[in-house]
């Protein structure tokens, strides 16, 4: 398995998971954890997945994401979750 | 699992702290590239590093993606071009011709800067890396991304005082060939004391004898990082405030750790060393200045700055060394005066002077940095200023550097403007006293006596 976080930041609108879920499966990549709260009306989403198995490459996911995100004025990034686990764990 | 909030911490650091990686360098012995001709000798350097490096950029803009952490500069450092040279050189200009040759390389690869232009010369001199010294001047002149140092002195040889008199002229040259860009040929220049084989920064980056053929060295960096930190630490008493700035600089160098492993994986050459310095850049919140000012000074220079640099610096070595196996390079805080807004800042309101930064060059990892002094400052002053960094190197057993520009046509009350990261720079006063007589005698000055150790 080759886990990494995606972050979502944005105003809050209809629809952001689900377009963000959409991609992902039309990717092949599996969600393994979301959480998310809208606090002042800003939508903070992060997401666990497994990118293993994904259709393109990581960076090519990365941009895409990206580009979703443009498309619901979201912030959207995905990290491999090595970077985390390295800062914050011994 | 890695809760919500470490991960917005990690990526406030990124977005807000500017946390990057500030250099991968990929060193490369240029050893098996020798030989006595010097169109085959280029041809083989040429070749090698293109060879070796041609997937240097492309890896590190990948690794910046994976991890969505920006790797700002991806360099080269190769073998001292002292020794590489020293039979196919016959004059100053064959030097030249290897330089061109390093530029059109590093160019070719997509680097911004290529280290190594270099003389390890700490106790003496051969002809060709005198020959070396003298083509300084004409090669960072006509080239763009070569980066020159030299080792003039360490604590196990003494201070060769023939090369520190003939640093003085070449820096003086230098200024001279590149008076038209504000002398920026001295911004890629630096005269070492104890000079690493591991540096991945420049200028001062060369690959040295003792390393493998090819090596991957990382340099991290966030001094935002720390400020913001210690931004918690208002107030607080020295043990707050060390933990603060340890627990922040181990985060810093896992991230290097975990970079320099990736870029090693994927590039299929050898991890080096993480270099765990905190480099500042003229953006602001990017400043070695500001995290003195958070652990409380008005300004850099005020009284007390040496000492609150000594801790900055202990206590990031200290958090760095248990986040990587392998710490080396120069590890420690920069001081580089053109390239921290706060610093700049400082000598403006004439609060920082050259005497108060020599001092604290005495306690953290380099030197005296990206200084512009007036362009009427005479080749011997300039080694005087260089003799004395040499010794507080050579007596306390650390790095020391300098690189100093003399900028030609300009005094105290003008500014010179270096651009982008070497950033701009008030040009600071310089004793006017003249130690002539002193640079000017011949030899070396002996190591010191608790150098022998054995």
């Amino acid at each position: 398995m080759k886990r990494a976080i995606i972050t979502v930041v944005g105003k809050d609108t209809v629809g952001i998971i689900a377009k963000v879920c959409t991609y992902l499966s039309e990717e092949n990549v599996n969600v393994l954890d979301i959480s998310q709260t809208i606090v002042g009306g800003y939508f903070n989403m992060m997401m666990i997945v497994d990118v293993s198995a994904s259709r393109v490459e990581f960076n090519k996911l990365s941009d895409e994401l990206a580009e979703v995100g443009n498309g619901i004025g979201c912030v959207i990034r995905i990290q491999l979750e090595d970077i985390f686990d390295m800062m914050h764990r011994i | 699992m890695i809760s919500k909030l470490e991960i917005q911490e990690t990526n406030r650091m990124i977005e807000k702290m500017n946390l990057d990686v500030r250099t991968i360098t990929l060193g490369i012995s240029l050893i098996d590239c020798i030989d006595s001709d010097l169109t085959k000798l280029c041809g083989n350097i040429y070749d090698k590093i293109t060879k070796l490096a041609g997937n240097l950029v492309a890896t590190g803009d990948e690794i910046a993606k994976e991890y969505g952490i920006p790797v700002v500069n991806k360099r080269i450092s190769v073998t001292p071009i002292g020794l590489i040279g020293a039979s196919a050189c016959h004059c100053e200009d064959d030097f030249v011709e290897i330089a061109k040759t390093l530029d059109k390389a590093g160019k070719a690869v997509g680097v911004n800067f290529i280290g190594g232009y270099s003389a390890l010369v700490s106790k003496g001199m051969t002809k060709a890396e005198e020959m070396l010294l003298r083509s300084i001047p004409k090669a960072l002149a006509e080239t763009d991304v070569v980066c020159s140092s030299v080792n003039v002195g360490s604590t196990r040889t003494g201070i060769n005082m023939d090369a520190v008199r003939l640093m003085g002229q070449v820096i003086r040259e230098t200024a001279e060939k590149t008076a038209d860009n504000d002398s920026i040929g001295c911004a890629k220049l630096v005269v070492f004391c104890n000079a690493p084989d591991d540096n991945p920064f420049m200028a001062g980056a060369f690959h040295g004898v003792t390393e493998a053929d090819a090596v991957i060295n990382v340099g991290v960096s966030g001094p935002g990082v720390v400020k913001k930190a210690l931004e918690q630490a208002r107030g607080m008493d020295f043990e707050f405030l060390c933990e603060t700035i340890k627990k922040t600089a181990f985060k810093i160098t896992r991230v290097g750790q975990l970079v320099a492993k990736r870029a090693s994986e994927m590039l299929n050459i050898p991890f080096g060393i993480v270099d765990l310095s905190l480099a500042p850049t003229p953006a602001i919140g990017d400043s070695v200045a500001e995290i003195l000012q958070e652990i409380g000074l008005e300004h850099p220079g005020a009284p007390g700055t040496t000492a609150a640099l000594a801790l900055l610096n202990d206590q990031v070595k200290k958090g760095g060394i248990m986040a990587s196996s392998y710490v080396g390079g120069l590890s420690g805080a920069f001081i580089p005066v053109s390239e921290d807004q706060g610093m700049i800042d400082a000598v403006t309101l004439g609060c920082l002077t050259l005497e108060k930064l020599e001092a604290m060059t005495s306690v953290c990892s380099v030197g005296l940095d990206m200084i512009a002094i007036p362009g009427d400052t005479s080749a011997e002053t300039l080694s005087g200023i260089i003799a004395d960094e040499m010794a507080i190197g050579m007596i306390n057993q650390k790095t020391t550097a300098v690189r100093l520009i003399p900028v030609i046509g300009k005094t105290v009350g003008d500014q010179a403007e270096f651009g982008g990261l070497l950033g701009y720079a008030p040009i600071i006063p310089v004793n006017r006293f003249s130690c002539a007589d002193f640079v000017n005698r011949k030899g070396r000055i002996p190591a010191p006596v608790h150098s022998f150790k054995n």
